[in-house]
Order: structure tokens, then sequence, then C-alpha cells
């Protein structure tokens, strides 16, 4: 059962929308990526997520989302996510929060962030999608190597507490539109591997 | 006018990624031998200022205020991270290391150091 006020209904590049409550109904986990198509974190990442989707497609509710005000961000246009669909960069839903509405409920701090819904709607993990954005063989550079986001969903779907519920979430900080200015927050934590 | 010998970091604190890109510039002039190459960071911090500098994105290299990376043309002014394309094609918030190291060979390495 999603939260009231973590539920939405958002447009999707592509056509149609896509309602929280109607794509985590009867799964043991739901994800939702705030992601966008201008920032270097989220691009990087963005194959390794789409992996994660394609993977756990049978179980796992999944959905993306641009929440970044387009205005400061011409890249992040409703028109550059329905290229990007068309063209077959995304495995899941990929929605357009326009008026950050849905974002200022979450509280994403950048893009890429990640955040798992357990079967109650509760949130059972919030932070990068792993332990590194560059290559795969390259994650134990930071020192805390990790498939992150596949460790909290095989935990959830064995019906055990996600062992590691929260990381740091590394990437561009959301730029907010004027009705949202007051969630700026300033400086983003360094990227420090 | 003569060739300045310093780059210049410019930096924008809504993204992470200027620490591993000043390391990443600072161990390329330690291999390349260029000590007497200074490294200064600007911190742009509004869009103004990112429109005066034509700024498209943190990291940004400049010596005497030319790119040290030509950006994409179709690259805004803004406060954002740079997207940058890694040897193999991968998107990367820094640059290929060997890119920048060429780039920075290429203005310092056959110029006279002074030394």
């Amino acid at each position: 059962m999603i939260k009231a006020d973590l539920d939405f209904t958002l447009p999707a590049a592509g056509g149609g929308a896509v309602s929280l409550s109607e794509i985590s109904a009867g799964r043991p986990a739901t994800v939702v990526v705030f992601t966008c198509n201008h920032c270097p974190y989220s691009r990087a990442w963005h194959d390794r997520i789409q992996d994660v989707a394609r993977d756990y497609a049978n179980r796992v509710g999944f959905v993306q989302i641009n929440c970044n005000d387009a205005t400061k961000y011409p890249k992040d246009s409703f028109e550059t996510m329905e290229q990007r669909v068309a063209a077959g960069e995304f495995a899941t839903p990929y929605l357009w929060d326009e008026s950050q509405e849905v974002a200022r409920a979450w509280g994403p701090k950048v893009t890429p962030h990640v955040f798992v819904l357990d079967a109650e709607g509760e949130i059972a993990y919030e932070g990068a999608p792993d332990g590194y954005h560059g290559a795969p063989e390259l994650r134990e550079w930071r020192g805390e190597p990790g498939q992150w986001l596949r460790e909290a969903l095989d935990d959830l779907l064995a019906y055990r507490e996600v062992a590691r519920p929260r990381t740091e979430p590394i990437g561009c900080s959301i730029r907010w539109n004027e009705a949202n200015a007051d969630l700026d927050q300033g400086p983003s934590p360094a990227e420090l591997w | 006018m003569s060739e300045s010998r310093a780059i210049e970091l410019l930096a924008w604190s809504g993204c992470p990624s200027h620490p591993v890109a000043e390391r990443q510039l600072r161990g390329i002039l330690g291999e390349l031998g260029l000590h007497d190459v200074s490294v200064a960071t600007s911190w742009i911090e509004d869009d103004a200022t990112a429109e005066e500098r034509r700024f498209v994105g943190s990291p940004t290299f400049r010596v005497n205020d030319e790119e040290l990376i030509p950006p994409d043309p179709s690259d805004a002014y803004g406060l954002t991270c740079r997207v940058y394309r890694l040897s193999d094609g991968r998107f990367s918030p820094t640059p290929d290391p060997e890119q920048l190291r060429d780039a920075v060979a290429a203005r310092f390495a056959s110029a006279p150091s002074g030394r």
C-alpha cells in the first residue's frame, strides 16, 4: 500500500500516464529512480540501472522520473525524454515530474537517487544505485564495493530486512523551479573516490 | 602575449566531481614533470557568471581562458555537471585521463618551463 503522500500519477515519455500505486500493486518491491538526461552521473549509471530493471522485471515494479527544471536544463525537456525512450534507452516507464511536486514529496538530493519501497510501501533502501558510477571493475576504488540496489532487492525478495538501507547518493544537484527554490541544498557532497 | 603556466579549473559546487578532477589534473602535471604549472580553481555559482564565463559545466579546464578540452557546440552555458566521454564511449563526469593528459601535454610539454 503506497502512502498517499508518496503516490503519484505522472505522464510517461512515449505516451500515457503511470500510477505508482498501480505498478506496485502486489509486488514485494518497487523501485523509483530520480534521474535525468543531462547529468553525467545519471548517464554513467544509466545502463546498469536498466540492467537491474530488466533482471528483476518479473517481481519488481520500476519507474524512472525526470524532475529537473527544463528551463534551466534544456536537455531535461520532455521532448528529449521522448527521444530517448523512442531510441530504446529505457527498460521502464520514464516519467515527467514537470511541477516537481513528486520530487518535493520524495526528497531526492541528486540525480540519480534511488528509492526502493517494500511490499508495505515503506522506503527500504535509498541512495546510489551501486558503489561506483564508473566501470564496474573500478568499483572497489571507493572501498565500499556493492551492488547496493540489487542487494536491497534480493533482501526484499527473500523476505529479509534490507541489510544496507541507506547509502550516500552521488550525482548532479537537482535544479528546482521557483516554486520549490526552498529545496536548494547548496553544494553537493564531494565525490571522494 | 606570453603563455600562462597556469591551468584554471572552473567548477560548480553543485557538482561533486571537482576533487576527482583536480586530483586527476595534478597527477597528470606531476607525471609530465610540469611542476611549474599552477592550478587555480574558479568557482562558478550563479547563472549570470556561467553565461559570462561561457561555462558549459563542472569541471572545465582552461589555459588563458581557452578550453583544454573543447566542449560540444550544442552544450549550453549554465550551472551543471559537464558530460565527458571516455575513450570507450561511456559517459563520465570527468574527462578520459588520456584525453586530458594529451591536452595538457600538447599545451605545455613542448614549451620551455623556464627552469
